[in-house]
């Protein structure tokens, strides 16, 4: 059913009683002619589009949890395109104009809402670096500006600009086309077009081994709901990868980390856009719903525990109190973690494998929300036609062999 | 007004000390030990707030800090404004200000109101469907209406005016909860010796023994067992008691945390006092004894003003006297209701009909209240309810065995007390890790297996009789502290009650067509669930995230097992088959700044200064942030701007001498028989046979092939190194010097030590360097001859032991002279002394980026990114090619590392001599670059040279050393620049300045 004011009002005079499920509950087939394990935002993307743009409807996507349940429901939503090297502009890019028209491509609201993301400068070399990435997108066509503190502060009123900050504030980088959007929604909407498309999304079903024929190449999964054939799967398994990788043989470039998250009580309208500072960790903006929504910094160690550390909370708060100090009585609701894979170049795989039929999405660390339905996109490029689509061309798993790195941390993250 | 619902004896107030208030601007007057809450109902206000979707007027439904309706802003001052305050949790104190929230232009009469008439039109989930046309419509259109309506309070716009403390805590036992089971534990575990923290929300320590009146413990009232008990835990010196202390998280390792409120309940706080308190708390053993909530039931319209939690309005008349309303209807499926009807008409309250749920209810409370003559009607459902601003009839209709109910009959009320039974509190076990189990007799889930030191006692793991669970906790208590549990004492006049009921209230026609509200304050009514799962929400966290149940501000607590009861039946599955959501921290909420704590302004991070901070502070430096140091940009004089000061300050470097603090470099001493072969390992260049006494520019690269510090190292002795590093990279450099000769090279004997903070370190670059040191220096010849450039001798510089090393990052003559950090200031002010004979400067940080750009040398993390080999910046003949290893080595032989075409460092010179071009611009072909060109590099340094008189760049260019000769464009805001492309030296390119 086609979601609209008029199935609303209609369905409102029927009590709601007609609303059919907005997905499918299938019990897994004995075969597909592709499997994307893990449905996340990604993945669900990834079955989408094969099905909508390669044809593909004997596909499945399976899930060990609830879909949507890992990152896609934990992270902050925060999405922009306005990243250093032509690779990264690409795919975020590619991503950001899917976002504009993804309600309506979907028939699901998303709510994209790009109010503006702002990235604090507090330092000479914070200053050096966001005018090397403005340089670098404008002539991608990609927008990003600096501005001054009072301009940042006109942005965002509720910014502290004051000079006796401990890291006062010298600028800021604004790209006025990013933004955020409702992550469930992002998920939801992808499942039931998926599902309508002919996909199988099958839930609570976790993948315990992958199944190889003589040639070495994938012939199946084995999973808790038992033995499922095909000869193409694309693992898109977020902060498991490594663990799904290892069924196959193929040792993995990543480090899975925990990232924490956190929201305020429910206010009136402060905060009109996103506020960003990766020198002290503080990321905030503001829910339609009234929440402050605010990211912290992973911990410092690997893990696989979705609690963070008190500690690491307690940082980011400090970091928000001294930026934003009007909200420092305001209350933290409700704190939780995600598991993140990181890569050492800080840049997505979007990948063929040396296993033949076996395909992977993934290293997408602490900032995979905003590329989702890019990512989606270019990898059921990758697994339908076993080719990479020209903006996943760069994102090999081979680069670490190559050296051919992106390495978006690099240009960021080193301070002098 | 002083309280027209009060009771003229009973309760914990204090009737002698009235307190005078305001809500809305209307004066009110409580008594000491009120909460708003209380004090409110007392002079007959139940309207205290509205909901967050209808705008639907609200009362108390609890008496704790569960309550999901009445929350407040409180404060007059706009720096000690806090919004989203549960009323039954502010305290009362004289000239307290509160004010209702999310309604618009009053409380009682609010226009957003007008989305309840529309309800049907927005169910669950009703945005994803809709404001999706126009494009563009969502973000210029619907999104600031919809922010507009939504969220509850309103932020303070001031500064916050208090102060927070945080406090670190160790102990034997932690008990969470002061409920008999709490205090039982406590006494018990205190009694064995140990060292007790017990913590309670509340104000007072006690849980539901402060509203007990009827029960007698241990032969004594229990409210004087209480005072007792409390009494001799606090005379006991090992216990620590803290109330008004929520544990709102339960980390790994027996981690706890806690929010005490300090001052928020005191009228005139002392200044000095903090606002609240974290506490951070490390436990041997915790034990949990957090009680248990009461459910509402699901009725329609079971959320007016007026309709409470039956042990709320108990509670209210046994703790503050006041009755909650004159006629009350109790709508119950649970025993303990009977308790609070027959308190009530006690205290005069008429109770017009117990209305029980149950087919039967045969209990020692219900057949008290039989005998004490009260109505009680079984299998009597409550299907709707009248009133606006306050509830006025109940609709009590018959249960059918079908699960439904009959048409309803009127029954005049101004209060209906229900209660579904109790729900145990596992949230904090919960988040400890332990699982759950489902247990069927009680219908609720309880601890199974704990995770960690712990264990839970009394209600929050069902054991509800006030005999259980004083047992119980005393249980726990000794076996913390592995003591054998003690004798129980004697309970009398508490007989258990027994009973509940989850989920959909039998209703009376369509349920579809009624508002029955399972999570008040989102207004997610039992439709809204049922809806969720037509719609395909299977798992209960889609249902929790669809409907919002459960996620508003009070955390599900009176919500999710109703929530899930309708789930579960309209999923056909078992409760524990739908499971529960996960039990996220904090158990109620933190003020921000309290886990913050002090760490604001310049207690925000450590400040590191020199030990030359203050000469420079003193002598007119502008301060610049290098990580946490604080270095000097330049030394303004009286008159000068900053290009004149700059300019001064490099000709007279070049030109006589300049002064400058480098004590911020990284420098670690490093030390052992395999000293050297441990650098050669790490360097990209040779150190085996650097000879005692000399120095040498050491470059370090990443496992990954690029560069990621440099520094000068000089050899003090075979088996000794003086290791400099860049400012910021130090603490790295040393961490991974330990990683390499722990995990990499454990058989080399090499030992580290960080000795930045022990040395000062002053560099004195220019032709008149030498100058000015030779006066001052005993024991070491620093000719020419004696002393060449990059060699380190040590000896003494007035009196002071020091390490002299002859380095230049300038290009001229340099010395660096590393003294003692205490005598620091004491030798720049002999060498300055000297200095000012020769007409030296002091040049700031500025300067040195300028004067060692003139000269080429990089600037690591300004030249480089991360991506930048040693033959990417020009500096490929410095690797030790017969080396068998270093770090990185691998890396270098990478395709494309090796490959043509790499971005190689260059000097550009813009066409317009004047004009400085920006650091990070985009290096291109093209005077006009069509959009998605791809950039050649980038400029990585930039500068105007006082020296050259013009301004200069270093680039980062593709094919940079091929195409020096050639020109190039340069992105600037306002189009590009035409630069020539040049060899990165500037200035002096045959090093004879340096040689002097």
């Amino acid at each position: 059913m086609k979601f609209s004011y008029l199935s609303l009002a209609r369905q409102a005079l029927g009590g709601h009683q007609g609303w059919p499920e907005q997905w499918r509950s299938p019990a897994p087939k004995s075969a597909y002619d592709a499997i994307i394990v893990g449905a996340g935002g990604h993945g669900l993307a990834t079955a989408y589009y094969m099905a909508k743009e390669h044809g593909m409807r004997n596909i499945a996507v399976l899930e060990k949890g609830w879909l949507g349940g890992g990152n896609t429901g934990r992270n902050t939503t925060i999405i922009r395109s306005n990243y250093l090297w032509e690779p990264s502009e690409a795919i975020y890019g590619h991503a950001h104009k899917l976002w504009h028209g993804l309600s309506q491509e979907l028939n699901y609201n998303v709510m994209f809402s790009p109010r503006g993301v702002m990235l604090i400068a507090h330092s000479h070399h914070d200053e050096q670096s966001f005018k090397r990435h403005i340089y670098a997108n404008r002539l991608a066509g990609t927008q990003n500006e600096w501005l001054t503190p009072e301009q940042a502060k006109a942005f965002c009123p509720l910014l502290n600009i004051d000079p006796s900050m401990r890291y006062p504030i010298v600028g800021a980088a604004l790209q006025r086309t990013g933004g955020t959007a409702r992550h469930d929604a992002v998920a939801w909407g992808y499942a039931r077009g998926a599902s309508t498309l002919g996909v199988d999304i099958i839930e609570n079903c976790e993948v315990k081994g992958i199944a190889r024929d003589a040639s070495g190449a994938v012939s199946g999964l084995e999973t808790t709901r038992g033995p499922i054939a095909t000869k193409r799967i694309g693992v898109v398994a977020a902060g498991n990868t490594s663990v799904v990788m290892a069924m196959a043989g193929v040792r993995m470039p990543l480090e899975s980390f925990p990232l924490q998250a956190l929201v305020s009580e429910p206010l009136k309208p402060i905060m009109p856009c996103v506020v960003m500072s990766n020198t002290i960790h503080a990321y905030m903006s503001q829910s339609d719903k009234g929440e402050l929504v605010i990211g912290a910094g992973t911990d410092a160690y690997t893990s696989y525990s979705q609690t963070g550390g008190l500690h690491i909370a307690t940082q980011t708060l400090e970091a928000i109190c001294e930026m934003f100090p009007t909200v420092s009585r305001l209350r933290m609701l409700r704190n939780w973690g995600g598991i993140v894979d990181v890569t050492p170049d800080r840049s997505p795989i979007i990948s063929k494998t040396p296993v033949p039929g076996l395909f992977v999405n993934c290293g997408w660390g602490t900032g995979g929300f905003k590329a989702t339905p890019g990512s989606g996109h270019v990898f059921a490029h990758q697994v339908a036609t076993g080719e990479p689509h020209p903006i996943n061309a760069p994102f090999t798993l081979d680069r670490f062999r190559t050296g051919a790195l992106i390495n978006e941390a690099a240009a960021a993250a080193v301070a002098h | 007004m002083t309280g027209d619902n009060r009771v003229q004896s009973g309760g914990r107030i204090d009737r002698a000390k009235p307190i005078g208030f305001t809500f809305d601007g209307k004066k009110f007057t409580g008594f000491a030990g009120d909460t708003l809450a209380s004090a409110l109902l007392a002079n007959g206000v139940h309207l205290m707030g509205r909901s967050f979707k209808y705008h639907r007027p609200r009362g108390l439904l609890t008496m704790g800090s569960e309550e999901p309706n009445a929350l407040v802003g409180v404060g007059s001052q706009e720096s000690r404004f806090t919004p989203n305050l549960r009323a039954t949790q502010v305290e009362l104190y004289e000239g307290l200000t509160a004010v209702s929230q999310n309604n618009w232009p009053s409380l009682s009469l609010d226009f957003q109101a007008v989305n309840g008439l529309f309800s049907s039109f927005i169910p669950a989930g009703f945005y994803y469907k809709t404001f999706m046309h126009p494009k563009g419509a969502w973000e210029s259109l619907y999104e600031p209406l919809i922010r507009r309506a939504a969220g509850l309070g309103r932020a303070p716009k001031a500064r916050d005016a208090d102060h927070y403390a945080n406090l670190y805590a160790h102990c034997d036992v932690a008990i969470v909860g002061a409920g008999p089971a709490g205090l039982a534990a406590a006494l018990a575990a205190a009694r064995g010796g140990a060292r007790v923290m017990l913590f309670d929300e509340q104000a007072e320590l006690g849980g539901s023994l402060l509203a007990e009146s009827a029960a007698r413990i241990d032969g004594k009232p229990a409210a004087d067992w209480l005072a007792a008990t409390l009494a001799e835990l606090a005379a006991a010196p090992h216990v620590t008691l803290l109330p008004r202390t929520q544990i709102f998280g339960y980390y790994a390792q027996n981690f706890l945390a806690g929010l005490e409120r300090v001052s928020d309940h005191l009228a005139s706080p002392d200044p000095k006092l903090p606002r609240e308190r974290l506490w951070r708390v490390r436990a041997k053993r915790v034990v949990l004894a957090a009680g248990a909530h009461e459910r509402p039931l699901v009725f329609p319209d079971n959320d007016r003003p007026g309709i409470m939690l039956a042990d709320a309005a108990r509670g209210f008349l046994a703790r503050y006297g006041v009755t909650p309303g004159a006629r009350a209807v109790i709508a119950t499926a649970h025993d303990s209701a009977y308790r609070a009807a027959l308190e009530l008409a006690q205290a005069g309250v008429a109770i017009a009909l117990i209305a029980d749920l149950r087919p039967n209810a045969e209990g020692e409370w219900p057949e008290a209240a039989r005998k004490a003559g009260l109505r009680v009607e079984t299998g009597a459902a409550i299907v709707g309810t009248r009133g606006h601003l306050r509830v006025s009839h109940a609709l009590v209709a018959k249960r059918w065995a079908d699960g439904s109910a009959g048409r309803g009959e009127a029954i005049a009320c101004d209060l209906i007390a229900m209660s579904g039974g109790w729900t145990p509190s596992v949230h904090l076990f919960s988040q400890s890790r332990g699982k759950l189990a489902f247990d069927e007799t009680l219908q609720a889930f309880v601890p199974d297996v704990s995770a960690q030191a712990e264990r839970s006692a009394g209600a929050c793991r069902g054991a509800f009789a006030l005999s259980e669970a004083l047992a119980d906790g005393a249980a726990a208590g000794a076996a913390a502290v592995s003591a054998a549990a003690p004798a129980p004492v004697s309970v009398e006049g508490a007989p258990a009650a027994h009973g509940g009921f989850l989920g959909l209230s039998p209703p009376h026609g369509d349920p579809q067509k009624s508002k029955a509200f399972v999570d008040f304050q989102n207004d997610v009514t039992a439709r809204d669930v049922t809806l969720a799962t037509r719609e395909g929400m299977r798992s209960i966290e889609h249902i929790k995230r669809y409907t919002t149940t459960g996620m508003a501000t009070d955390q599900g607590k009176t919500s999710n097992m109703n929530a899930l009861a309708i789930a579960s039946q309209a999923l056909g599955k078992t409760i524990p088959q739908v499971g529960l959501t996960t039990f996220r921290l904090p158990y109620t909420p933190v003020t921000f700044a309290s886990i913050a704590g002090m760490s604001r302004r310049e207690l925000f991070d450590p400040v590191r200064q020199t030990p030359l901070h203050a000469w420079a502070a003193e002598n007119g430096a502008t301060f610049e942030e290098a990580g946490l140091w604080k270095r000097a940009s330049y030394f303004k004089r009286p008159g000068e701007d900053v290009k004149a000061a700059v300019a001064r300050e490099c000709l007279g470097t070049r030109e006589r001498a300049g002064m400058m603090d480098a004590s911020t470099l990284g420098k670690i001493e490093v030390v052992g028989p395999d000293a050297a072969e441990f650098l050669n390992r790490l360097y990209i260049n040779a150190f085996a046979k650097l000879g005692v006494g000399r120095c040498r520019y050491g470059l370090m690269l990443n496992e990954a092939g690029y560069v990621m510090d440099d520094g000068v190292i000089a050899r003090l002795a075979q088996d000794r190194f003086h290791v400099t590093t860049t400012s910021v990279g130090a603490a790295h450099v040393i961490t991974l010097m330990e990683d390499f000769a722990q995990t990499e090279w454990p058989d080399l004997k090499v030992w580290f030590t960080s000795t930045t903070e022990q040395w000062a370190t002053i560099a004195i670059n220019g032709p008149r360097a030498r100058q000015m040191l030779e006066p001052l220096v005993e024991g070491i010849d620093i000719s020419a001859a004696a002393m060449p450039h990059l060699s380190m001798r040590e000896g003494h510089i007035c009196g002071v032991p020091t390490r002299l090393a002859r380095v230049s990052f300038t290009g001229e003559l340099g010395f660096e002279v590393n003294v003692p950090a205490d005598y620091g200031r004491a030798i720049w002010e002999a060498i300055w002394a000297e200095g000012r004979k020769v007409d030296c400067v002091v040049y700031g940080l500025d300067v040195l980026l300028i004067l060692r750009a003139e000269k080429g040398f990089i600037v690591v993390g300004q030249e480089t990114d991360g991506t930048v080999t040693p033959d990417d910046l020009g500096l490929g003949k410095m690797i030790a090619q017969s080396k068998p290893d270093f770090v990185g080595k691998r890396s270098l032989a990478m395709p494309d590392l090796a490959r043509e075409g790499r971005k190689q460092l260059v000097g550009l010179l813009p066409d317009d001599s004047q004009f400085k071009l920006d650091e990070g611009a985009q290096v291109v072909d093209a005077i006009a670059p069509a959009i998605g060109t791809s950039a050649l590099g980038h400029v990585t340094s930039s500068y105007f040279s006082p020296t050259l008189g013009r301004t200069f760049a270093m680039a980062l260019v593709a094919g940079g050393r091929s195409r020096i000769g050639g020109t190039a464009y340069v992105t600037t805001m306002q189009g590009t620049a035409l630069v020539r492309i040049v060899e990165p030296i500037f200035y002096d390119k045959e090093g004879k300045r340096l040689d002097a």
